[in-house]
């Protein structure tokens, strides 16, 4: 018995479970000496749960446009996050001139949707011109080039909008109607907690439905599963590449206006931490498989959102919080190493990577 | 004729893109940004040449796709791309002067459209006056396009000679003035901000006349000395070594005191360079988490040297094994967990280690040995024989010396039975494994070289510095360096100084630059990767690689042994 287990691992495989084991064992001891300290009351954990949620499901609407953009090209698309800081920052002006003439606070919903639609076509347009420059001249090029293009193509984009908009932090208005706590049974939420989980539940939704059951989104999963059959059964494969990339453009727009109106400001910079964390979510839940995406985003976003108090303040370590960065690349790393292809993952990830 | 069919003629599709371009690059402020310096004293800025380089090129490129089907084409679609661009700079300022825009765009200010009407009182003589200027661009431009090969050769470098020397002014004006009988013609050269007019046109003559000898002697020049027997040949290559080793040797004292510490920054970027492109160039591992052995590197030194924590009190030399010693510790035990993912898997999880390690830095929790956001201070300085390397002038020779050891290891390294084992992991895993190579250790190796460079690089940092603080290892560092290794060509080491000087010393020597450093970076990788994805200094086989087109020249390039790599 010994001896086939020898024989099965080699000096890497072991070394890498003793880490894991490590950690392993310092979450379960961290979090066992939380609960049993009892610093935080059940209304904490409730809090966080809920904020968890409500991140998660923003993480996991920007990784829909990195794993369908994977799933297509198999390329990581690491200008994306760049499409989702274009949307809100662009649509701030929209709402700030909203806000300033009055339509915020007496046509709530109008300006919202208003605000929802230029954020939605600003990263629409931002990721289809991506696609159009950046991508397509190297269709078919070593693996490393797209790759590279795509952080210079992130930087670029950045700076761009720095240049158009300047460098400071822009403020988000705050909407009246979603001022305040709304209690759902015997929880208290936060109401704009609850207006970011149930738009981006149902963007997910409509987007899953749209993939699954229009013509054009089974020519987007065909395209995903073979290109050059696809194109033989008459599907512009072309055109459901720009799509791809468009829908993961709108879909991480509506994101960014939710993440807007949660975190009350935007910035040229917004885009890297939620970018990686998206991807993150993206390769958690199965990179390519769109369901993997959001699973994934709601189980890092809620993570994320307990994870420093309950596995790190009972290890006595000073403001947890801070580190609650550190705990999302540290899963991003372990689920790399120890299952690259996610929770719903399908073989290719180590096929094709 | 139907707009569809419009927008297929070279000249109104090229003409649409590149007045897109013009109003982007004028809205992001970089021509105002740039319009303080003079390329040639009141008659051109920066700003002004940068609009009128891309107009140019654009106007070029669209004649250019007409060439095949007669003059009056080339000179309708020049034409025609030069006057949409310039109509669209046009309506940009209509639309700034009858609407506030800065509101949205804060570069869009009264100053800026005054810029590009040619500072006129009367805007619409402005805007005649660009229309005109764009329809004369277009016309140079198809012109240009109609001239044999050398002349258009000829006239590209005379003027952009001039371009270049405008732009370096506070390079070389300083290091000329220096030397006795060059002063009065530098004051002639130079009268003040920008070069003078007669300056400006001398030189396009000079360059001009040596860019023609060139192109007709230039090839008989290079086959004379390729006729030279081997060993008078080895010579010439050896007496142009030990001058280029004089000229760096002497460097800081012919810079002064700022251009010094450009150097040692670039210096920095070599050492940092030559590391990662043995990971990424030769290995073919993408790395975005190099800055974090470049942070072990130099907060190894800190808490070894400085008093300020008081746990020891070594001196740097003392520090400095152990810096790069963590460093190549650090780097096999990275490489271990990432030792089965390939290509963007990888990049992410380095990614992710590098923030990882500076979130950590930057933690409370480690902060009574790491010292958190304040970081440590007080690192004292190098020093050898009571000799302290000080000031910038000292400092770069320290780097100097930093960056012949890297070199040299890394050029007997690249030619070792290691580095070729590396290239070819790089060029096919599977079939390396396959010959026999021992993918962990081969790959190990890397990230431990790599690294220990990095942290070597990381050290002399921390005593140039006097003190380290987390937010100098940011993301942004591994992205620099991934910039200068791929502009400069990835494999190749002379590559790496090319591209350390152009990324990193042309920005300091620009000031008005820092704003716009990153984003010309983005642009750069694009457009490398589309363009010349070999660099600029590529390594022999990797053009060869990459232009296979060719197989004559590669294979004279392979008869003639291993050829000089040219830019």
């Amino acid at each position: 018995m010994l001896q086939r287990i020898r024989e099965r691992m080699n000096p890497t495989d072991i070394v890498m479970w003793a880490i894991g084991a490590v950690l392993l064992v310092m979450i379960i001891w961290g979090s066992a000496a939380t609960l049993v300290k009892g610093v935080y009351s059940t209304h904490h954990w409730i809090d966080f749960i809920v904020f968890g949620l409500a991140q998660g499901s923003v993480y996991a609407l920007i990784a829909m446009g990195y794993t369908m953009v994977y799933g297509v090209l198999r390329m990581i698309n690491f200008a994306h996050s760049e499409v989702f800081m274009s949307g809100p920052y662009t649509a701030y002006y929209f709402a700030a001139y909203f806000y300033r003439s009055g339509l915020l606070e007496s046509h709530p919903v109008i300006s919202m949707v208003l605000v929802f639609v230029i954020s939605m076509a600003t990263s629409t347009l931002i990721a289809y011109l991506l696609e159009l420059i950046a991508y397509r001249p190297l269709r078919g090029a070593p693996r490393l080039v797209p790759l590279i293009t795509a952080i210079g193509a992130s930087f670029f984009l950045q700076y761009v909008f720095r240049g158009l908009y300047g460098s400071g932090f822009q403020a988000y208005p705050v909407v009246k109607a979603l001022e305040g706590h709304m209690m759902v049974g015997p929880v208290r939420i936060l109401k704009f907690q609850i207006l970011v989980i149930v738009a981006a539940a149902f963007l997910m939704i409509a987007l899953y439905q749209f993939t699954q059951r229009t013509r054009l989104g089974k020519a987007l999963r065909s395209v995903s599963e073979d290109k050059e059959a696809s194109a033989l059964m008459g599907i512009d494969v072309d055109r459901m590449i720009s799509m791809t990339f468009m829908i993961g453009g709108a879909a991480a727009g509506a994101a960014g206006v939710l993440y807007a109106i949660m975190f009350k400001q935007v910035h040229f910079f917004m885009g890297f931490i939620p970018g990686i964390k998206a991807f993150t979510a993206a390769v958690l839940g199965g990179i390519g498989n769109i369901p993997g995406a959001m699973l994934g985003g709601i189980f890092l976003g809620l993570v994320e959102s307990v994870g420093p108090s309950l596995f790190l303040d009972g290890l006595g370590i000073v403001a947890p919080y801070q580190l609650k960065d550190a705990i999302a690349f540290t899963m991003l790393v372990l689920v790399l190493i120890f299952r690259p292809t996610g929770i719903l993952g399908e073989r290719l990830a180590v096929k094709k990577a | 004729m139907n707009p569809a069919a419009a927008l297929r003629l070279p000249g109104i599709r090229l003409g649409l893109i590149g007045g897109a371009s013009l109003v982007l690059l004028s809205l992001i402020g970089m021509v105002e940004a740039f319009n303080q310096r003079e390329i040639v004293t009141d008659v051109i800025s920066m700003g002004q040449t940068l609009l009128l380089l891309t107009a140019v090129f654009i106007a070029y490129l669209a004649a250019k796709h007409e060439q095949a089907r007669g003059r009056g084409r080339v000179f309708a679609a020049g034409i025609a791309a030069g006057l949409i661009m310039a109509g669209m700079l046009a309506l940009l300022v209509l639309l700034g002067h009858s609407i506030n825009m800065r509101q949205v765009f804060i570069n869009a200010s009264p100053v800026l459209f005054q810029t590009l009407v040619f500072q006129q009182e009367e805007i619409w003589t402005g805007i005649v006056l660009l229309l005109a200027a764009g329809a004369l661009i277009g016309l140079s431009a198809a012109l240009l396009c109609l001239q044999p090969h050398w002349l258009r050769r000829v006239i590209t470098t005379g003027l952009c000679s001039v371009a270049v020397v405008g732009l370096l002014q506070d390079l070389i004006a300083p290091i000329f003035a220096a030397w006795g009988p060059l002063a009065d013609l530098v004051d002639l050269i130079f009268p003040g901000n920008g070069v003078s007019i007669p300056g400006a046109v001398g030189l396009l003559v000079v360059v001009a006349a040596l860019s023609a000898a060139w192109s007709f002697k230039g090839q008989a020049v290079q086959d004379r000395i390729r006729a030279l027997p081997p060993k008078s040949r080895r010579g010439l290559n050896f007496a142009a070594l030990l001058a280029g080793a004089l000229v760096l040797l002497i460097l800081p004292q012919a810079l002064g005191l700022f251009l010094s510490e450009v150097m040692t920054i670039v210096g920095l970027y070599i050492l940092l360079g030559l590391g990662l492109n043995i990971v990424v160039g030769f290995a073919g591992l993408l790395d975005l988490g190099y800055v974090a052995f470049f942070a072990i590197g130099s907060y190894t030194v800190a808490i070894l040297t400085s008093p300020e924590l008081g746990f020891f009190d070594w001196n740097f030399w003392q520090a400095l094994p152990l810096a790069v010693l963590f460093g190549v510790m650090a780097g096999v035990i990275l490489g271990v967990p990432v030792l089965k993912m390939r290509g963007d898997y990888l990049a992410i999880a380095t990614l992710g280690f590098g923030e990882i390690i500076r979130i950590m830095v930057l933690s409370d929790f480690l902060r009574p040995w790491l010292g958190g956001a304040q970081g440590i201070g007080k690192i004292p300085k190098a020093e050898v024989a009571g000799f302290e390397f000080a000031t910038p002038q000292e400092i770069y020779y320290l780097i100097l010396a930093g960056c012949f050891l890297v070199g040299f290891i890394s050029w007997r390294l690249r030619d070792s039975r290691l580095g070729r084992a590396w290239m070819a992991v790089r060029e096919d895993e599977d079939v390396a494994q396959a010959m026999g190579i021992n993918l962990v250790a081969t790959k190990l190796l890397a990230f431990a070289t790599g690294a220990g460079f990095s942290a070597l690089s990381g050290a002399i940092f921390a005593t140039k510095l006097g003190s380290v603080y987390p937010h100098s290892f940011n993301v942004m560092i591994s992205i620099n360096i991934l910039c200068v290794i791929i502009v400069g060509g990835m494999g190749s080491m002379p590559g790496v100084a090319v591209g350390a000087l152009a990324l990193v010393g042309l920005p300091e020597l620009l000031r008005e630059f820092a704003d716009y450093r990153l984003l010309v970076y983005g642009a750069a990788l694009v457009a490398m990767m589309l363009l010349k994805p070999e660099g600029l200094w590529p390594e022999a086989t990797r053009q060869r690689e990459l232009h296979e087109k060719e197989p004559t020249a590669a294979a004279a390039a392979l008869a003639d042994g291993p050829a000089e790599p040219r830019a």
